[in-house]
């Protein structure tokens, strides 16, 4: 659904968004959810770098401990969250993942942050964005949104972990 | 995971490398001003103590607590096992007040076995008698993997080729036992040492190596694991005098430094300064007991969540 081209454009154009929202990116944080959303924070964090001179803090927040449908499924293995130095307390943070669906990630995400500290605003970034909200949560950048049915199943492949750039539209595995 | 954790040698390789993981990624929580998860929240726990024990209580009691669960502490002393209700009987009141685990610490070998074939919660094995203490071994390991390898190699991986010795009273030490069958299903190659009398008769069917020279073991150690003089389950005269046991397997400075530069010093605690371990080594920056105390709570919340944080029949 998307090339690499496009999803190179994509972020190309969310850093300049954050940058124009937050009027320079002064006290951004980035947090990638994992697995993919960490490495999204990452490339983003390196082109805002380039544009500004300046280095932007990025991070990764797990949010395992946090989901609401944890009984459903066997205890999952948890990921690193890795919060910069100076922490979250009066920064606007920007959360960072690949797909926004039910909205459901995010909400623990929210919950996990809570934790961490007191952030000055929050932000949400996500490389696409399929629809089929549960919850009252939007995106404030989009790479792409992307129209689908419900029993559809969206992946990103990006080349850190799968080798290549891509996001590829299919049937959910049931 | 398996649904009790009753023996280390019930842990594949797998499930106790997850578990290390899993304490790895919660050890941060630690340091965070707020040290709570909402995990296991509306889960009760309850520490069913037997024997006295303060360290192992209250880590269990911490590790629930930041995991968001309720915790029921039990001591046999001054309750209905005074008046001789069975361990049965307690733990199936127990079970019927809503206790979703059960921590179990009992002076027989076996105890927590017998307990999980009569209740439907989890059992997680406290210490046993003289037979496991595998959250002991948890937290050894931990230990033995953060000190030894750089925190971005960790995830994964386990103990291979690591050399460790464990020194002293093996014949009684729940946690020497429960510490080789784990070391070893991670990959470490493990030698025992203790006197003659404190030596376990079938230890040639343990996975492991024995041997009664201590200073020899010590030059080729990466980890060295002190274990308790454990007077209280000492029955007969094991060996003549506390000095003697000193003078033979104590570990004092002057066999502190026959040691490789990067080795370290554990103990299982509680000790006893200047009997197995001379103060002077035991404040040392290369012994690791404090530390040991504080991934306590990290791995034991790390046991909890993959026994109780997900669904029912687990298969991973």
């Amino acid at each position: 659904m998307l090339t690499p081209e496009e999803i190179r454009r994509a972020l190309t154009r969310i850093a300049h968004e954050i940058l124009e929202r937050t009027h320079g990116g002064e006290g951004v944080v980035l947090l990638g959810i994992p697995t993919r959303g960490v490495y999204l924070a990452r490339r983003l964090a390196t082109r805002i770098g380039e544009f500004e001179d300046a280095p932007v803090p990025v991070g990764s927040l797990d949010v395992t401990m946090h989901r609401d449908d944890l009984r459903l499924r066997p205890a999952r293995a948890l990921q690193r969250t890795q919060v910069p130095s100076d922490g979250v307390d009066g920064k606007t943070v920007v959360l960072v993942d690949d797909v926004l669906f039910s909205g459901r990630t995010i909400r623990a995400a929210l919950d996990a942050l809570n934790d961490l500290g007191r952030p000055r605003a929050v932000q949400l970034a996500v490389l696409v964005d399929r629809g089929h909200r549960e919850l009252p949560i939007r995106a404030d950048y989009v790479g792409k949104n992307l129209p689908t049915a419900h029993r559809e199943a969206v992946r990103v492949l990006l080349t850190e972990i799968d080798g290549e750039d891509s996001v590829l539209l299919g049937e959910r595995a049931k | 995971m398996n649904r009790h954790l009753i023996s280390a040698g019930d842990l594949s390789r797998d499930d106790a490398v997850l578990i290390l993981d899993t304490a790895t990624e919660l050890a941060s929580v630690a340091g965070r001003p707020i040290k709570k998860l909402p995990t296991l929240r509306g889960m009760t726990v309850v520490n069913l103590f037997y024997e006295d024990s303060t360290r192992t209580r209250t880590s269990f009691e911490a590790a629930a607590k930041r995991l968001s669960a309720d915790v029921i502490n039990f001591s046999a002393k001054g309750s209905s096992v005074a008046k001789g209700e069975s361990l049965k009987d307690t733990a199936l009141t127990l079970e019927a007040m809503g206790a979703d685990a059960i921590v179990i610490r009992h002076p027989a070998s076996g105890a927590p076995r017998r307990l999980a074939n009569w209740i439907t919660g989890r059992v997680v094995n406290a210490g046993d008698g003289t037979h496991e203490h595998p959250t002991q071994a948890l937290l050894d390991a931990f230990t033995i993997r953060e000190r030894l390898m750089p925190v971005e190699d960790q995830r994964g991986q386990g103990l291979d080729g690591v050399r460790v010795t464990i020194v002293g009273d093996v014949l009684h030490s729940r946690v020497a036992r429960s510490n080789v069958l784990l070391l070893t299903t991670l990959g470490a190659e493990v030698t025992v040492v203790a006197p003659p009398t404190l030596m376990p008769h079938a230890i040639g069917t343990w996975p492991c190596k024995a041997s009664y020279d201590l200073d020899a073991e010590l030059r080729k150690a990466d980890v060295v694991m002190m274990l308790r003089v454990q007077q209280e389950r000492m029955t007969a005269a094991y060996f003549p005098t506390v000095r003697e046991y000193r003078r033979r397997y104590g570990l004092d400075t002057d066999r502190m430094a026959l040691l490789p530069e990067r080795a370290i010093i554990m103990h299982p605690g509680p000790m006893n300064r200047g009997v197995e371990i001379a103060a002077e080594v035991a404040d040392s920056p290369r012994s690791t007991i404090v530390a040991q105390v504080a991934n306590g709570v990290t791995v034991r919340m790390a046991v909890l969540y993959l026994m109780l944080g997900g669904a029912g029949e687990e298969t991973a």
